[in-house]
């Protein structure tokens, strides 16, 4: 298969059989009363990796976070990291350290002392301290607020305290929760590429939990999908996105228009499917025999719209009007109805200033794509 | 609540003119020249003057000192304990007896307070005298600084604490590192609490002490059943006098490195 | 699958098998700290009302202490059985017996009623008038609120005896502008009772209905004028209800402890009112009696159980709120 997405990798260790995983979660279960947080769960992440939990609030990954932390006990299952099973060690013996959501920075402490902080924990001794400490401080751009409290900070300055603190220790494994959440938009754009520099440069393993899945795509070499405590898809940000495993994991990254059909015929990978109204023919046709019920997913900027019929009314193709249309700037939203009510999404990237004839509400318009642009789910 | 109106600034003003009317007027009679309490006739402090030399009354002041810091001091530990116990252990056996006990002094009526650990001290066979009122007071006490110092520790913040211990502090170590200095002034205020509620205590008192620890509420208490002098006045001014200005400062503080705070967040804000 | 199941379970011992001495510190440190609190609330709150209902089935003596039998360790337990055997319900029907007792528990409880009303009335214009005040002038309000309570019990009640005695303080202001002629007898009347608890207890209701009335969001009200309402009715189908809980933990903060109070009866009281508290410690202080005296407690606690409970739910009720 060829790569997906506009990114080729040099770093994929999941793809070599040869590879040791770092952190391994073998069939983690989480139950607090009658409700069930994480559900035989298994996972793999490796050394280097910046790896995301990606779901919605409620799906557990907050839970197998605060497991690999210490902070709650496996109902049952094994967490290893590093070959050393953690089940049992309290969270201050752990070599893993947390970025808090809130930052939890010590209000009654400056900010070098919130630095060094877990470096005195370790008995480290003072000059060494002090040292690493005015390094984590250059590291974070801080050095001018060194005896500040954290309240005298903004809140991007306690973000950069908070992550300062964390790693200070240098700990196997930086576990983040929602690091980004409290930052406002524009600023955490620009973490975000901050947060991906300083996890090349100190060579950590990150693992990052969110609910924002464009900061997951960004920042993560791999995302995990999780719902109702399940693991639904572990794959890199283009495979999930161009490659979803399932209806769940297409609709819950980005906007997706599902057709339901029958496959009527197959040739390898290649599959013709019969939906309602439309005939899809595609070469990513998953292995669903001939018969077997399907949706295709395809993206909305995958999707042509004209305002003029192709000549070939051919598969692929759909004929409907233009019920709705949203214009965003740098692309614009096209929703087209097809005559049995079905509404088709589409965006149509704005290449031109001027367009010759533009679309309005109600025109007659014409939805195509490519055999490549979509993929076949059987669930 | 945008408006103010004049019903409301009248309930106000007319329900704190009756709460500080009646301490006014004692303090006001405190420094009366006559003898008649509520006959005024011109200025003097000699009341006050007198009171250094009863020696009867600053035997009672002293027992009353030793009482009050020994017991808010135990209580504060105690009840800070309990405090931590109820907000941090949500399930242990017998938690809802404890809360029961917690939480019922602060209703129970102090006769029966006093009645039962007398009987107790008695059954133990303990001789009745300055321990067994700050037993006792330690007892009552501790209840209400469990309160204070919950309600802080409801709203503290336990990812301060779960950073802490991420960062390699074992739970004893947050606990005197990160807890207690950010509930500091709820521990400080209850410890203030239980003062101030074991120098005015009367009745738990009286049931409690024995010869020779006689505390002051007791004194003044056998004094104001042989009718009102300017020297219970002087003597009520002045402890109304230490526990103002004691409770006024603690606010002042408060409010100041609240202001400072505030000032210190806008400016990292504009920064 | 039987198997795996016992793994699992054994899995986790083991891992905490690896933990250092610290795990086992911290493990007795936690026990501490709930236990310490526990024993100390258990000997000196728990235990005496045991003793007390003990005492309370005791005869009277002229001994010291002053009843029977008096459990010794060194009777055994054939001895405590034997003196078990002595208790007896003399002193509850003596209580009976005596219109007195019943006249002082029904009068307490009516008293403590009426003033848990009249400090309602009272104190709820403060809480809503504070509610309202601006922004900056509230914290000094609740300041000004809370400071009384800190100030001894004792003394605020002595104040009010010299303003109104008979030649009193208010008495020679009625006077002096011609409303009365004859001065008022109230001090040792039940007004004078009356005005002791209000006042005593005025903080005690005036702070949660303030905590419930300050918290309250003003757009509730906008939004019920909005759709039609008076204020006045915004008050009543709004305002009030919300600050029930407020009305209720203020009411039983007054109620509890007024039923059974000494200070104010009897100084502001006099000799001929009549409430449990007094006679309680009258039959302590003055008869000797300790084990009707301990009759007496026990009813009064029976009387209090269900407020108290009430009051307890109430405060844990929040408390899982606050959370």
């Amino acid at each position: 298969m060829k790569p997906l997405g506009s990114i080729r990798r040099s770093f994929a260790p999941w793809a070599d059989p040869a590879a040791k995983p770092y952190i391994v979660f073998e069939n983690v279960s989480k139950v607090f009363g009658d409700f069930t947080a994480v559900d035989d769960l298994s996972l793999s992440i490796y050394e280097r990796e910046f790896f995301a939990l990606l779901g919605a609030s409620g799906c557990g990954k907050s839970t197998l976070l605060r497991m690999l932390a210490g902070f709650e006990t496996p109902t049952r299952g094994r967490i290893l990291l590093d070959g050393q099973d953690l089940v049992g060690i309290p969270p201050y013996r752990r070599p893993v350290n947390m970025m808090f959501q809130s930052y939890a920075l010590f209000p009654h402490m400056s900010v070098e002392d919130n630095i060094a902080f877990g470096l005195k924990q370790e008995g480290m001794p003072k000059a060494e301290i002090a040292k690493r400490v005015t390094e984590m401080l250059r590291l974070v751009k801080l050095e001018a607020f060194a005896k500040r409290k954290p309240h005298q900070l903004s809140g991007g300055q306690r973000q950069r305290v908070a992550l300062a603190r964390s790693v200070a220790k240098r700990p196997k494994v930086l576990l983040l929760d929602e690091p980004l959440g409290a930052l406002d938009k524009k600023l955490r754009e620009e973490t975000q590429f901050e947060l991906m520099d300083l996890q090349q440069d100190l060579g950590l393993t990150f693992m990052v939990v969110t609910h924002d899945q464009e900061e997951a795509m960004t920042m993560s070499d791999r995302i995990a999908i999780m719902d109702k405590g399940k693991v639904c898809q572990v794959a890199t940000p283009a495979e999930i996105y161009e490659a979803p495993n399932s209806r769940f994991v297409a609709d819950f990254v980005g906007s997706v228009n599902l057709f339901e059909g029958t496959v009527a015929r197959r040739e390898g990978s290649a599959a013709v499917i019969e939906g309602e109204g439309i005939t899809i023919d595609t070469d990513n046709g998953s292995d669903a025999p001939a018969g077997a019920k399907v949706w295709y997913a395809v993206r909305p900027e995958k999707i042509k719209v004209s305002a003029r019929a192709p000549e070939v009314m051919g598969p692929n193709t759909a004929e409907g009007e233009v019920w709705d249309i949203a214009y965003l700037g740098d692309m614009t939203l096209i929703h087209v109805r097809l005559p049995d009510g079905r509404v088709v999404r589409t965006s149509q990237l704005n290449r031109q200033r001027v367009v010759e004839e533009p679309l309005t509400w109600n025109d007659r318009a014409w939805i195509s794509f490519a055999r490549d642009s979509g993929v076949v789910l059987t669930r | 609540m945008n408006r103010w109106s004049r019903f409301n600034i009248i309930s106000v003003t007319l329900g704190f003119a009756f709460l500080y009317l009646p301490i006014v007027i004692l303090i006001v009679f405190s420094f009366n020249e006559s003898r008649l309490v509520t006959v005024w006739g011109g200025f003097s402090t000699k009341w006050y003057g007198t009171l250094l030399s009863n020696q009867g009354l600053m035997d009672a002041v002293w027992v009353t000192a030793r009482v009050g810091v020994i017991s808010a001091t135990i209580a504060t530990v105690l009840g800070t304990m309990a405090a931590l116990a109820l907000t941090r252990w949500t399930r242990f056996r017998g938690r809802l007896l404890f809360s029961g006990m917690v939480f019922a002094p602060l209703v129970m009526p102090e006769v029966i307070t006093g009645l039962s650990l007398l009987l107790l001290f008695v059954s133990l066979g303990f001789d009745r005298g300055i321990t067994t009122v700050t037993l006792a007071h330690i007892t009552f006490t501790m209840c209400y600084v469990a309160v204070v110092v919950q309600s802080r520790l409801v709203s503290f913040d336990r990812s301060l604490e779960e950073a802490a211990m991420d960062l390699g502090a074992t739970p004893t170590r947050t606990f005197f590192a990160i807890t207690l200095p950010l509930i500091l002034p709820a521990v400080v205020a209850g410890w203030m609490l239980a003062f101030t509620l074991s120098l005015d205590d009367l009745v738990i008192a009286s049931f409690t002490s024995g010869p020779g620890a006689t505390t002051l509420p007791m004194k003044i208490y056998s004094q104001v059943r042989l009718g009102v002098t300017p020297e219970i006045n002087a003597i009520c001014t002045i402890l109304i006098g230490i526990v103002s200005l004691g409770v006024l400062t603690a606010s002042v503080v408060n409010k100041c490195r609240e202001v400072q705070r505030r000032r210190d967040e806008q400016a990292a804000m504009r920064a | 699958m039987a198997v795996e199941a016992a793994e699992a379970k054994i899995a986790p011992v083991s891992g905490t098998g690896k933990v250092d001495g610290g795990g086992f510190i911290q493990a007795v440190t936690s026990r501490l700290v709930i236990a310490v609190p526990y024993f100390w609330l258990l000997l000196f709150f728990l235990v005496p009302f045991f003793i007390v209902v003990k005492i309370s089935l005791s005869q009277t003596a002229i001994a010291i202490p002053p009843y029977t039998p008096v459990f010794t360790a060194s009777d055994g337990p054939s001895g405590w059985w034997a003196n078990v055997r002595e208790f007896s319900f003399d002193n509850y029907l003596w209580l009976t017996q005596d219109a007195l007792y019943f006249n002082a528990y029904v009068t307490s409880v009516i008293i403590a009623a009426i003033s848990t009303v009249l400090t309602l009335l009272v104190g709820y214009p403060i809480a809503y008038g504070m509610a309202r005040a601006p922004q900056s002038l509230r914290p000094v309000l609740l300041m000004l609120v809370i400071l009384p309570f800190w100030t001894s019990f004792l003394i605020r009640v002595y104040a009010w005896i010299g303003i109104l005695k008979p030649e009193g303080l208010l008495n020679q202001l009625l006077l002096s502008i011609g409303l009365f002629s004859q001065p008022l007898v109230i001090l040792n009347t039940y007004t004078a009772i009356f005005i002791g608890i209000v006042y005593s207890y005025l903080p005690f209701m005036v702070l949660p209905l303030y905590a419930s009335l300050e918290k309250m969001d003003n757009s509730l009200i906008e939004a019920a004028q909005d759709l039609g309402c008076t204020p006045t009715a915004a008050f009543w189908k709004i305002t009030f209800p919300l600050s029930l809980p407020g009305v209720v933990a203020g009411a039983l903060l007054v109620f509890i402890p007024a039923v059974g109070e000494f200070v104010i009866p009897d100084l502001l009281g006099g000799s001929q009112t009549l409430m449990i508290g007094r006679t309680l410690w009258s039959e302590f202080f003055a008869n000797r009696d300790w084990p009707v005296s301990s009759a007496v407690a026990v009813i009064l606690l029976i009387i209090l159980v269900a407020p108290i409970m009430y009051f307890q739910r109430a405060q844990a009720q929040a408390q899982e709120a606050g959370r």
